[in-house]
């Protein structure tokens, strides 16, 4: 009965969806206001069906409700409560449901806090948004149904995969789909602008808070997904270029870029065009990114094959999204306009550069996660691409981008002199360079590419100080407190999220630099050292968990005769789908990581083990928060809070930049 | 300059980006791509010498055998047809198992052994890599084979 209540909630969200995706856009055409004024209940009606339908199909999870097709796939009797919730998302079905869901919490805030806006403005928007939910929901409906029943129903269920079952997996998929998602309300303010005609600095000033929430949550996202690589897969990587990975990374290129196209139009006009092109193209790797993953492709491009209505609704309804909005960006772009001049060495001119440098990554990488789907799909054979060639690409095209990041934000808009930010930056050139050519004969051994990623890491911080000391010289205030209060708060945004960066780069060089991996056999009672810590193997002992039994490793690790820690590597056996699982120890610690997994058990007791030190790694999930922080600190800025507080859609910049710095 | 001049200044200059951005793109495209063979394929010698490649298929019920190290590992990679001897050393991913899909990474020996640098299981338990079911249908090996243990639809890869 409650999964029917959940199927029959998601048909009325459809019909919702509908009247949601035509009546408003209509109204906005014909200028009829009744008409406008249906989107915003029909946004708040969709989001409570879709809650309903959400919390139905959880209901069967919590109920162990084997005769629902889903749950009986993906969830079991001896599965721990909270997995299975978690499972609701662990696969296909449920990952789509997830996505309408969050489509529609999206939908809810945009009503709530669109007040500001023109009434046609909203109601496109929110009419563009309830289109993209109606492609979801008819694709949940027909195709694949999360409700479906199993009969008979099974006896138990077969279990959610045993690397889903990890706190990680909780919130690693509903962090990336708000990311995902929320790039659907950037996409909607573009659509919006091109329907109406009108794209102006307001309207960059409207959709940048949504951009930047959406950034910083795919950005914890997939540094979630990159920690749970890291720690849960065994073998101490933490990224592998698996076309995985890069269907959310793709998404958040793009939207780096666009972020930054919107400041530009936001603050000087520019980059129109481009920035709602952008905002299309972030949308549509999100889609893609969502199908790559969850519809079976990339484990066999022949998944379309056995179940072609699926395959065949996907391809169409990326096709009707991301083409549709590309004619109507060809059709109406020009009424939108490029936008005013500048000179090339200009703020708006080095964020050009970093956009062409971010759009040719994300380039590249589309080609190597596509270009083997493609040879497979039209049997020309197989291939793939390996890692190194990611990493090829990626280094020379990120130096540059990264330079430029640290000269960007000190260089005027519209015009600025290269012999004047010679001058400015010359100190910090300098301790730059010394630095990281000393750096590393410090730390043990040079080479060329660690001195290259702390040059640039350090030349991000030595930059962004460059520009702050310069920055509270010329504010007002008398205290250097009050100076330092006196700067906006999107301006602190920037400079942490870029600092995020460095901190992020640091920890790659560091890790790529000095790693220390040592695969071997070791007897029980036997110790090896690596990277100047002692392991000791202790042997192994049984233990049973919930759905699963393990053998776990006791290894007692010592520095220079000190106890460090003890660390317990397990090896467990899911029983139901009979799967061996690695648990690897990690100690983690400000400057390394010791990493232990077991590999297999050998005679007497004895087992293949993996040790790794891993100089700063956290460091590189830490520069990605500190990214999402700074993003977090943009968006908190005055003059948002300003645009939401009084209805004034059209403050000139130029006022509010006043504002500010006498505030 | 002339506002015309700049924007073909702008235009060149994205030009030259894009094609530095191309070459380096399919410099390291073509030096990366790694083919796949069949097991068939190998013992045809249809496979690239001192190159890289890719051999999926089966793992032989019974042919794992470990050195004394506990790292160096034998077994024989088949597809039903032909049989490929293979060396690894290192440890084996948690999917590896005899009688099982697997796919493998390195290089052919002198003597005909595919001495591996690298072994994936990145798939689950019921699923086999695509490449090596490939492998397996592509020798026409009976339906043994067939995926009945897969009971709803094949879970994709986690992640």
């Amino acid at each position: 009965m409650i999964p029917e209540i959940g199927h029959y909630a998601l048909i009325l969200a459809l019909c919702v969806a509908v009247v949601q995706g035509s009546l408003p856009i209509y109204g906005a055409a014909v200028g009829n206001s009744m008409l406008m004024s249906v989107a915003k209940p029909a946004a708040r009606g969709q989001f409570l069906l879709v809650l309903l339908a959400f919390c139905c199909l959880g209901y069967a999870f919590a109920a162990k409700d084997f005769s629902v097709l889903y749950v009986a796939a993906t969830s079991n009797s001896q599965l721990p409560l909270h997995y299975r919730i978690a499972a609701i998302w662990g696969a296909h079905e449920g990952s789509l449901l997830l996505w309408v869901f969050i489509l529609s919490i999206w939908m809810v805030a945009v009503s709530f806090f669109s007040t500001h806006l023109p009434e046609a403005m909203r109601a496109r928007i929110l009419g563009v948004m309830g289109l993209v939910s109606v492609g979801f929901l008819l694709f949940m409906l027909t195709v694949s149904n999360p409700f479906e029943r199993l009969i008979p129903a099974a006896f138990d269920g077969r279990d959610l995969n045993p690397l889903l079952q990890d706190p990680g997996m909780v919130i690693h998929p509903p962090m990336l789909y708000m990311g995902y998602v929320g790039f659907s309300v950037a996409f909607s303010f573009a659509i919006a602008a091109l329907l109406g005609g009108t794209l102006d600095a307001a309207w960059a000033r409207w959709s940048r808070p949504w951009t930047t929430v959406a950034w910083c949550f795919l950005t914890v996202g997939v540094a979630m997904g990159s920690g749970w690589a890291y720690y849960e897969l065994g073998w101490g990587g933490w990224w592998f270029w698996d076309p995985v990975e890069n269907a959310s990374f793709m998404p958040w290129l793009a939207g780096t870029a666009l972020i930054h196209s919107l400041a530009v139009t936001d603050k000087r006009g520019g980059f129109k065009a481009w920035s709602v092109l952008l905002a299309i193209l972030a949308f549509s790797l999100s889609l893609l990114g969502t199908f790559l993953v969850r519809s079976g492709v990339l484990t066999s491009v022949h998944a379309f094959a056995t179940d072609p209505k699926r395959g065949l609704f996907i391809l169409v309804f990326l096709a009707v999204v991301i083409g549709g909005s590309l004619v109507l960006y060809a059709w109406r772009a020009p009424r939108v306009g490029l936008g005013g001049g500048f000179s090339l060495i200009s703020r708006e001119g080095m964020l050009l550069a970093n956009n062409v440098l971010l759009v040719a990554a994300l380039g590249s990488v589309l080609l190597g996660t596509l270009y083997p789907l493609f040879l497979d799909a039209l049997d020309l054979g197989k291939i793939s691409v390996g890692p190194p060639y990611f990493d090829t690409v990626f280094v020379p095209l990120m130096t540059p981008a990264i330079f430029l990041m640290g000269i960007g934000p000190l260089a005027q808009w519209k015009k600025t002199s290269l012999p004047e930010l010679a001058t400015r930056l010359r100190w910090a050139f300098a301790v730059s360079i010394v630095t990281a050519l000393a750096l590393p004969f410090t730390l043990g051994h040079w080479t060329p590419l660690v001195s290259l990623g702390l040059l640039l890491a350090i030349w991000i911080v030595t930059t962004a100080a460059v520009d702050l000391r310069e920055r509270l010289a010329h504010a007002d205030g008398s205290s250097l407190l009050g100076r330092l209060a006196a700067m906006p708060r999107s301006y602190w945004g920037m400079l942490l999220a870029h600092c995020g960066v460095a901190l992020f780069i640091v920890g790659v060089t560091m890790v790529k630099g000095f790693e220390v991996e040592q695969d071997l056999r070791m007897n029980v009672g036997q110790t090896a050292t690596i990277g100047g810590y002692t392991f000791q193997f202790d042997g192994t002992q049984q233990y049973k968990g919930p759905n699963y039994i393990a053998a776990r490793g006791t290894f007692h690790v010592t520095q220079d005769g000190r106890d460090v820690t003890v660390m317990y590597p397990e090896k467990r056996r899911y029983t139901v789908q009979n799967q061996t699982m690695t648990e690897a120890a990690i100690s983690p610690g400000f400057a390394r990581d010791l990493y232990v997994s077991l590999g297999e058990p050998l005679d007497d007791g004895a087992w293949s083990v993996r040790l790794y030190h891993k100089p700063f790694v956290d460091w590189i999930w830490g520069g990605c928060l500190i990214m999402a922080l700074g993003g977090i600190l943009a968006v908190s800025d005055r003059r948002y809070r300003l645009a939401w507080r009084h209805k004034e859609a059209d403050v000139p910049a130029a006022t509010q930049m006043a504002r500010q710095t006498v505030s | 300059m002339k506002p015309r001049q700049k924007r073909f200044v702008l235009i060149g200059l994205g030009l030259v980006a894009l094609a530095v951005a191309a070459m380096l793109v399919l410099n390291a495209f073509q030096s990366n791509l790694v083919f796949f063979f069949t097991p068939t394929q190998v013992a045809n010698a249809e496979v690239p010498k001192g190159r890289g490649f890719r051999i999926g298929g089966m793992v032989e019920a019974g042919s794992l055998t470990r050195e004394g190290d506990g790292l160096t590992v034998h077994f024989v990679v088949t597809d039903l047809a032909k049989r490929v001897p293979v060396t690894f050393k290192g440890i084996l991913p948690d999917l590896f198992k005899e009688g099982k899909g697997v796919v493998a990474q390195g290089q052919l020996g002198a003597d005909g052994t595919f001495l591996a640098s690298e072994v994936l299981a990145k798939h689950d338990e019921n699923y086999m890599p695509p490449e090596a079911a490939a492998a397996l249908a592509k020798a026409k090996a009976a339906g043994a084979q067939s995926s009945r243990t897969l009971v709803v639809n094949p879970r994709e890869e986690p992640r």
